[in-house]
């Protein structure tokens, strides 16, 4: 009983250590399921490049002193759009589309940033907090979860299917292209609202390595999405706790518990695989 | 049953196509085809030029050609897949795209992503889609059809089994079981013995045969030349996007080579 005290000492003892657990938990389930897509559909280099674009929204925003937050979703649907009509009938490849968009918003970002006189407001947004995370941030998660999870369920067998036959799709008369659209909407929603809570690193992680994770443990699309928000989960709490007890940088700890439980999952599944081989 | 009498679904459906369920014009062949001309994908330069086809429901055609001929860009104009340069091109006496639930249409294996995380099963269900439109789960009939469907192609057994498992013939099957459960009225298949094995190869051009039996117009790009005369009643001999008269003796493969 001492151990499980321990455990949870710190979350009843204080509001922030609440808050963080109730952030990585929406932005873990969040990103998670959101990143079971981003890994089946090779969009990994996506996820990375929204976390950047935002940039000049914000600093767009910063200096017309509107919310962040708004002007960071604004960039993030201008790349999402930029990158699905440079790349639309494979006339550029999607991932040459992304270099072009990302580098350009980010550029574009970086020269906004310079006539400021101070950079150290921008920082705090790139890079985040999970540990100062404010019940505003959690409501603004909180709603931005409803709306992505409650479409990826609601489109889940258009979903599906686009992702792996997107052929199919068209002759029964399904836009698959409109459907990507609608995938790197909810992803620039995703990744923005991610960052402004736990900032770019940790939303890159929480977008990749819990989905990729559960690849290796299952062959069945709604168990994976399942499995990738327990691992979320599951290394959020692991690593705020670590965070708390070592005193270590919160978001940092976070991304290596995930990156350890991948490595179990890729070691289970070698040894499962080294055993077949032996009693086969 | 599933559908009422005029072959609509019943209650209220959000169809992905608007223009879906149109009834077919009384009277008209199942495909028909005049003096087609299309384009390869993003590109400038013909890939069929006049090509001209009239099919009575029931009718089984085969597609023949060496590689690059067209046979898949024909496949995939009808399908609506390409859009059309010029010429008519009508399934049902209606234009591509009216009747997307009466078009099944059996891809090339490459273009599928094996890798997914999907069941067979759930695989075949994706041919019932068309019917379900949007927000609509399957149905307790949908995965009756659906398991008919994968029992009929001998594939009942591998039902759970991830698809990037299946062999290159299971695979092949899979295809055609949701083509099958689609109950589409024209079916049109891309190379569907390519590269099979024999097992698969016998099912199939059984399979042919029984739905043209059923009703179904068929619509078969195919390089089993031995099999021309007995599995269809039309050939389409296609050489370099054009229509071509097909060799005294067509259903040899020297005869082919020297065409």
């Amino acid at each position: 009983m001492t151990f499980l005290n321990d455990l949870i000492e710190p979350f009843i003892r204080f509001q922030f250590m609440r808050n963080s657990l109730m952030a990585v938990v929406l932005v873990g389930t969040l990103c998670a399921t959101i990143g079971v897509y981003v890994v089946l559909r090779r969009m990994a280099f996506i996820g990375d490049a929204l976390a950047h674009t935002v940039l000049p929204g914000i600093v767009f925003a910063y200096f017309n002193g509107l919310s962040l937050f708004f002007g960071a979703v604004v960039a993030g649907l201008l790349t999402a759009f930029g990158i699905g009509w440079l790349s639309r009938r494979e006339t550029l490849r999607e991932d040459t589309a992304i270099g072009i968009m990302f580098t350009f918003m980010f550029a574009l970002g970086i020269l906004l940033m310079s006539t400021a006189r101070s950079f150290r407001d921008f920082t705090h947004i790139l890079f985040g907090n999970v540990l100062g995370v404010t019940p505003g941030d959690l409501n603004l998660i909180g709603g931005v979860a409803i709306i992505v999870l409650g479409t990826l369920i609601l489109l889940h067998k258009e979903f599906e299917l686009t992702s792996f036959d997107p052929t199919h799709a068209e002759v029964i008369g399904l836009r698959a292209d409109r459907l990507r659209y609608a995938l790197l909407i909810l992803l620039a929603l995703t990744v923005v609202t991610a960052i402004q809570a736990v900032g770019v690193v940790l939303t890159s992680a929480m977008l990749i390595t819990p989905a990729a994770t559960a690849s290796l443990l299952t062959n069945r699309l709604p168990r994976m999405m399942l499995i990738a928000i327990g691992v979320a989960i599951l290394a959020g709490v692991i690593g705020l706790y670590a965070s708390y007890s070592y005193n270590v940088a919160s978001g940092a700890a976070i991304v290596l518990a995930c990156t350890s439980l991948f490595g179990l999952a890729w070691l289970g599944r070698t040894l499962k695989a080294w055993l077949s081989s032996r009693l086969a | 049953m599933i559908a009422s009498a005029n072959g609509k679904p019943r209650g209220v459906r959000l169809f992905y196509s608007r223009r879906h369920y149109a009834e077919p014009v009384a009277g008209s062949p199942a495909l028909e085809i005049e003096h087609l001309y299309v384009n390869r994908p993003n590109q400038n330069i013909l890939a069929l030029e006049d090509v001209s086809v009239r099919l009575p429901v029931g009718a089984r055609l085969a597609l023949v050609g060496p590689n690059g001929a067209g046979k898949s860009t024909l496949l995939k104009s009808i399908a609506g897949l390409l859009p059309i340069r010029s010429g008519r091109l009508l399934i049902y006496g209606l234009p591509v795209g009216a009747c997307h639930h009466r078009v099944a249409y059996l891809p090339q294996r490459g273009e599928i992503d094996w890798r997914f995380p999907i069941s067979l099963r759930r695989l075949v269900m994706t041919g019932r889609y068309v019917h379900l439109g949007w927000l609509r789960r399957p149905s307790a009939e949908d995965w009756q059809i659906v398991d008919r469907t994968i029992a009929r192609l001998g594939l009942s057994a591998l039902a759970e089994r991830q698809i990037g498992q299946l062999s290159g013939g299971q695979q092949q099957r899979a295809l055609l079981a949701r083509a099958l459960a689609q109950e589409a009225d024209l079916i049109l298949l891309d190379e569907p013995t390519s590269a099979v094995d024999a097992e698969t190869q016998a099912i199939i051009s059984a399979l042919i045969g029984e739905l043209s039996r059923d009703g179904k117009t068929l619509v078969v790009a195919t390089h089993n030349l031995e099999r021309l005369e007995s599995d269809f009643d039309n050939v389409l001999y296609l050489r370099e996007g054009r229509q071509v008269t097909p060799p005294l003796n067509a259903s040899s493969d020297a005869a082919w080579q020297a065409l």
